[in-house]
Formats: structure tokens, sequence, C-alpha cells
């Protein structure tokens, strides 16, 4: 009896306790714990400048994390940025949204000329409000709100208050105007935070120079100095030597084939512009081809893709005709335009090949995917063929189908060589040099980067 | 005419025929209307894409009939494009409220405001129309002359611009990325090295590796683009690894682009085999 008795006290004790137990974790829900959580320690030391080398509309912030950020509490989650912004910031972005609506309900259409009214009435009243602007941010701490422009996550110590630098923007940031900010530390939970000290006022303004980009300042000025250190030197009679280049030596063969078979040759300029380098350096080319070919009135076929590259062609060959002593023998038919659809070009050119069967064809200048095309038919068609490009991807089937290529930076150097006028020599040598000091300046790198010597790599870290 | 050649021509002309109306007919069971219209354009691109394709065997009329109709149509269709989308679309809107309203586009002038009444933008747009007035002078032969100095402009400019933008991108940054560590990002020494020798692509050893072949290719590449000296001796030497290594790219090069290729020409057999034969599906 006794021991069922202190059975039933202990099955009795054990109910108890496990009731209790289940009760004591009801009674302590999550939460309890998030209510008990302390907010997080400010940070501190909260700097606002203006972002270094921009056009202004930009203000950096800097601080010291929290103490609760990865360590202490740890409960930081992240930092929130706080901008103060004048309340009529609202009525600027109502005014421009209005704006905005006008002006795409104008491109629908506007019979009646309302639309138009609106819109222009509401370009007034926006130009008038920004011109407010300024003045509205030097109000603080009256007629404004803290507002959110962005957040950082926990561990970082910086933030760039980047606006738009145009006006009808949503998120335009006029510069010179008093800025002030406040950084407030976030935990898990959205409504436990902790402000820091406002910052302010700071204005954001554009630099009139770039200090980041002074390495291609310096790269300009040394290559500038050396072309026209070579050019003066050029110019004064020296011998600048440049080495024979094998495409560039068969081109007088091939204008003296063209001209025993009384067969013309083909010109072919390239898809490129009048301002790409490549085609700037195949005008000097052609002109060269041009003088060869007046002196031994052979025929020359020059068909362009593009209007202005034929102006220029037209000059080039026309003074070339006028140097070789007959500029009666020019006919402006020589360089005609095709048409600016890339193969449609092609195909042009190729029945060119196929029914002029010309002795010879140079391709000279910029070439994309028709360069294959235009090699291969040539090479049926029996001609020789001297091609020259800077589109490294090209160059391969110039390489497969020609019997002379000029790789990338060759065709520069050709035409300096052809010309040997002071200005293209001096440049060619000046790119020598350059290319010299990238040898020394890499080797000392590498030599630089292998011993984790930083300073001198990143000199050559250019900001955009 | 030669004989065979009306031969042909009546053939194809037929075959061509026969096709419209057999496309013609295949559309009719899927599409309700224009089946004729839409029958005689696939008839008409297979009938050009097999044009264009003939040449691989010799110039004969049909390619040259494919050959002026593309030519002439991309001339007009590029002409028409320049006038509406550079004069109509983006010139006219910002010189004049009245011509943009004549040729229905937005006026979108009065952006950069006004001086003494006068909108900005609508002088400043006015220097374009100036320069292509100039180089259309290149038609008279008494004022030819003035076609050079917008030419000049232009040339000069672009020419200006690139030099700083090459600078960056094919000096500086060039240069700085022939900084690479030799002996990989880790280097603790031969053991290591060795007890940890991978071929996997992440790899020390392919890193080392590829870290040589920059070195070595930036720096023997360059010596073969140095005009100023003759090839010959420990710098001929140096050139000739320079001309390998670009081969030896262009050969990469070749066999990528030419796959590319492969798939314009998979395009067109599927044309001809799928939409105009219907032979698969």
């Amino acid at each position: 009896m006794k021991l069922k008795t202190v059975i039933f006290i202990c099955l009795l004790l054990l109910a108890t306790i496990s009731v209790s137990a289940q009760e004591g974790t009801e009674v302590v829900p999550e939460a309890d714990t998030t209510e008990q959580m302390p907010p997080p320690a400010p940070i501190s030391m909260l700097t606002a400048t203006d972002t270094d080398n921009d056009n202004g509309h930009s203000v950096t912030l800097t601080w010291e994390a929290s103490p609760d950020d990865g360590q202490g509490a740890g409960t930081v989650m992240f930092y929130e940025i706080f901008r103060w912004v004048p309340l009529m910031r609202d009525t600027v972005e109502q005014v421009r949204s209005e704006l905005a609506n006008a002006e795409q309900e104008l491109d629908i259409g506007d019979p009646t000329g309302e639309i138009k009214e609106r819109r222009n009435r509401l370009r007034d009243e926006y130009a008038g409000l920004l011109s407010r602007y300024s003045d509205a941010y030097g109000q603080y701490p009256n007629n404004g709100i803290w507002k959110s422009v962005g957040v950082s996550p926990s561990g970082d110590t910086n933030f760039v208050d980047k606006g738009s630098k145009k006006r009808e923007a949503f998120d335009y940031l006029p510069d010179y105007c008093d800025f002030y900010y406040q950084v407030f530390a976030v935990t898990s939970d959205d409504e436990i935070r902790t402000g820091s000290e406002i910052f302010g006022p700071v204005h954001s303004y554009g630099q009139l120079f770039n200090t980041g980009r002074i390495p291609i300042f310096a790269a300009v000025l040394f290559f500038c100095f050396m072309t026209i250190y070579f050019v003066q030197k050029a110019k004064k009679g020296a011998d600048l030597y440049v080495r024979p280049l094998a495409g560039i030596e068969a081109v007088d063969d091939a204008i003296g084939r063209a001209t025993e078979m009384g067969k013309p040759i083909l010109y072919v300029l390239g898809l490129g512009t009048a301002s790409d380098v490549a085609t700037i350096a195949s005008f000097t080319i052609l002109g060269r081809v041009a003088k060869k070919v007046a002196e031994y009135q052979t025929a020359l076929i020059v068909p362009t893709y593009d209007p202005i590259v034929m102006t220029v062609a037209q000059e080039v060959v026309k003074s070339a005709y006028i140097d070789a002593g007959r500029p009666d023998d020019f006919k402006e038919d020589t360089v005609h335009f095709v048409t600016q659809s890339q193969f449609a070009y092609v195909a042009a050119v190729n029945g060119t090949m196929l029914r002029e069967l010309p002795a010879t064809n140079v391709y000279m200048g910029k070439f994309f995917a028709e360069s294959l095309l235009l090699a291969e038919t040539g090479a049926v068609a029996g001609s020789i063929q001297i091609a020259g490009t800077d589109e490294i991807a090209q160059i391969p089937f110039f390489i497969v189908a020609c019997d002379y290529t000029l790789i990338g930076e060759e065709l520069y150097a050709a035409s300096a060589y052809l010309g040997r006028e002071p200005v293209l020599l001096g440049s060619l040598k000046a790119q020598d040099w350059a290319k010299a000091a990238i040898v020394i300046l890499g080797i000392t790198g590498l030599i630089a980067a292998n011993l984790g010597w930083t300073y001198f790599t990143d000199l050559f870290q250019v900001m955009n | 005419m030669k004989k065979t050649a009306i031969i042909v021509t009546a053939v194809v002309m037929g075959l061509f025929i026969l096709s419209w109306v057999l496309k013609a007919n295949a559309v009719s069971a899927t599409a309700e209307s224009n089946y004729i219209l839409r029958g005689f354009l696939v008839t008409i691109a297979a009938f050009l894409t097999l044009s264009v394709l003939s040449f691989l065997y010799k110039d004969n009329p049909f390619y040259k009939f494919a050959e002026h109709l593309f030519v002439g149509i991309s001339a007009a269709f590029w002409m028409c494009l320049g006038f509406w989308s550079t004069i109509v679309g983006n010139l006219i809107p910002r010189i004049s409220e009245g011509l943009s309203n004549a040729f229905k586009v937005p006026y979108i002038g009065g952006d950069w405001g006004n001086v003494l009444g006068i909108d900005i933008m609508n002088v400043v747009f006015i220097f374009p129309i100036i320069f292509g007035v100039m180089l259309i002078m290149r038609l008279s032969s008494n004022y030819g002359w003035i076609s050079r100095w917008p030419l000049a402009l232009i040339v000069g400019t672009t020419a200006g611009l690139n030099f700083v933008r090459y600078l960056q991108s094919d000096f500086i940054q060039q240069v700085s990325s022939t900084f690479v560590p030799l002996l990989g990002n880790n280097w603790t020494g031969f053991g290591d090295f060795l007890s940890n020798l991978s071929l996997d692509a992440s790899g020390q050893l392919v890193l080392i590796l590829a870290n040589w072949v920059i070195f070595i290719g930036v720096f023997c590449g360059l010596i073969y683009f140095f005009f100023s000296k003759e090839h010959t001796g420990a710098f001929g030497k140096a050139s000739r690894v320079g001309i390998w290594i670009l081969m030896i790219t262009f050969g990469a090069s070749f066999g990528y682009t030419v796959m590319g290729r492969i798939s314009l020409l998979v395009g067109r057999i599927t044309f001809l085999f799928k939409d105009w034969l219907e032979i698969i599906s």
C-alpha cells in the first residue's frame, strides 16, 4: 500500500514538474527575448565629405562601426543612412512626375494643344521650384524631414550618397546645398535602432581635375613629347630606320603585275568610318597605291562602304593623280559608294572581283565578318592579295586567304613606311618608344608585384 | 540570249511558280488569309538563298540578280533610314517646333534654356546642318574644297578623343594587367607545390603556366611589333617567339569564329528544309 502511495506521489510530482516546464516554455516567447534586446551602440566619428574626382552631386560618408557590429552584442544587421530634405522636395517630386506624364501624353498626340500648354506651365513651375531648392536646404532644421537615402550592410563603414545631375531626375542631388546626415545602427528588429550624432552641413561639388587619372595624363605627356621630339628630328633630316614589311614591299610588285596583265587593282577600305585609325592609315596606303597606279596608268577600283570614307578616298586618289602629274586621268568613278549594308557590300565587291578579275586586291582598314568572304573570293579569282587590319578577330582569315597580311600595328607602320613623312615617321618612332616603356614598366611592375610592392602597381590603377 | 540560258531561266521560273503554288496550298491549311502572299514570300526567300549559294559554283545570272537586288534595296533602305532616324528623328526635333509638327515628331528643344529669348538647343544644332551643307559642297567643282573643313573636324576630333581612350585601355590597363604573380597567388614553397600538384583549371600549376604565358607572350609580342630595329640576333629570336604566340592565338580565334559562321549556315539550311520544303519539323 505504502509502495503504491509512494509511486502515486512520485507520478504526481513528475506530472506537476512536466506541466510547469511546459508552462515555463510558453511564458517565455521569442517576442519577450526581442523586447529585452537592448538597442545597439551607435556608430561614432561620422563624417561626410564631397566625393573626390567626380562631377559633383555625390557625398561620401564614413564612420566607425558600432561596438555591437560583429563584436559586443553583435546585434547590428545593417546601417540606414538618412539625409535631411526640405519638405519642398515632395512638391518638386509631384511636379516632376506630372511633367513626365505630360511629356508622355504629348508623345502620343495633342490635337487641341491643351497638353502642350499644360506641359509648358509645368516646365516653368518646375524650373521655378528648382531655383528655390538650394535655399530650401538652408532652412535646416525647419520645414524638412529626414529621408532614408540607402542602407549599408553591417561591417561597412562608408556609404556614397550619389544622386543624379539631371535636374529632371527623381534622384537629383543639387550641388552647393547644405546637407545633414544621420546614420542608424539597425538590429534584426527594424524598430530597435540607434541613431548617430547628426553631421552637417556638407556640400557636394564637382572637381575640375580627376586626380585618379593622372597616370593617363602622364602617358599623354610622355607620348606627345616623344612624338614631337621624333617629328622634329625627322624634319631635320635624321635617318629614322623602319624595318621592311613584307606586305608593303609586295605592293609595288603587285601594281607592276597588274600593269603587265592589263588588269585593274581593287582597293577595299573596309567597313570603318573616316575616324577609325585603321581607315586613316589605309588612306595613306591608298595614296601611295594610287600614285603608282597613276604613274603606270593602271586601272584602280575603290568601292566604299561609308559616304564620308568615299569623300576622303576621292580626295586622296585625286591628290595622288595630281602628284603623279596626271590629273586628267583621274575619274570620280574610281572611288564609288556601294551601300552601307555589310553583306550587300560584300556581294557587290565579290561580284566586281569575279567580273573585273583584278590582278591585285588590297584590303586595308577595318574589317568584320566580311573579311573571309572577300579574301576567299579574291583567291578564287586568282588575284594577288595583300591585307591589313587591326581587327584581331579578322586577321586569321586574312592570313589563311591572302598572300601577305599586315598584322595589327603593322598597318599603321606601313603608312609611315610608305609615306616617309616626318609626322608619320615621328609618331611611329614614338610608338616604338611607348612599347619600350611598356616592356620596362611591365618588367618592373612584375618584379614589384612578385615582391609585394604594391605602391608601384597602384600607380597604374586608373579611375574611370 | 543563248538557247541554253533561255531553257535554264524557264525551268527555274517554272520551279519557282510550282513552289509558290505548293507553298501557298500548304500555308492555306494553317492560315486563313494571305496564304498566296505568304507562299510567295517563303518561295522568294528560298529562291534568293539558293541564288546566293549558287556563287559557290561560279558567277551566274541568278547570283547577279540576287546581288543587285540586295545592293539596291539595302542602299535605298539605309538612305531612308538615315533620313528618317538622323534628320527627322534627331535633328528636326531639336531645331524647330514647326518642322517637328510638320513631320509629326515630338519637339524636344528648350531643354537647354533660353538666352535673350532664343532657344540654345535650336542654335547649337544649326552647326550640324552647316557642316552637312559644307560636306555636300564637294558636288560643286568650284567650292569642293569647303568639304575638307568638316572632314578635318570629324577626323581630328575623333582622333583626339580616341587618343586618351586608347592610352587608358591599350596602354595603362594593359601594362597593369601584366603585373601577374609568376609563382601563383599562394606560393608556399616547392614541397607544398609538388604535394598539391593538380591539373585543375583553378589549380596553382595552371595559374602559374597562364601567368608565364602572359608574361612571355606580351613581351615577345611587343618585340615583334618593334619597327625601329632589325629583327636579328636575340631580338629576332624573341620576335619569332612573338609571332608564334600570335599565330597560335589567331588559330584559336579562327576556329572559334568558324563555329559561329557554321551556326549561320545552319540557320539558312534550317530555313530551306523546314520553312520551305517542310522536310524537317
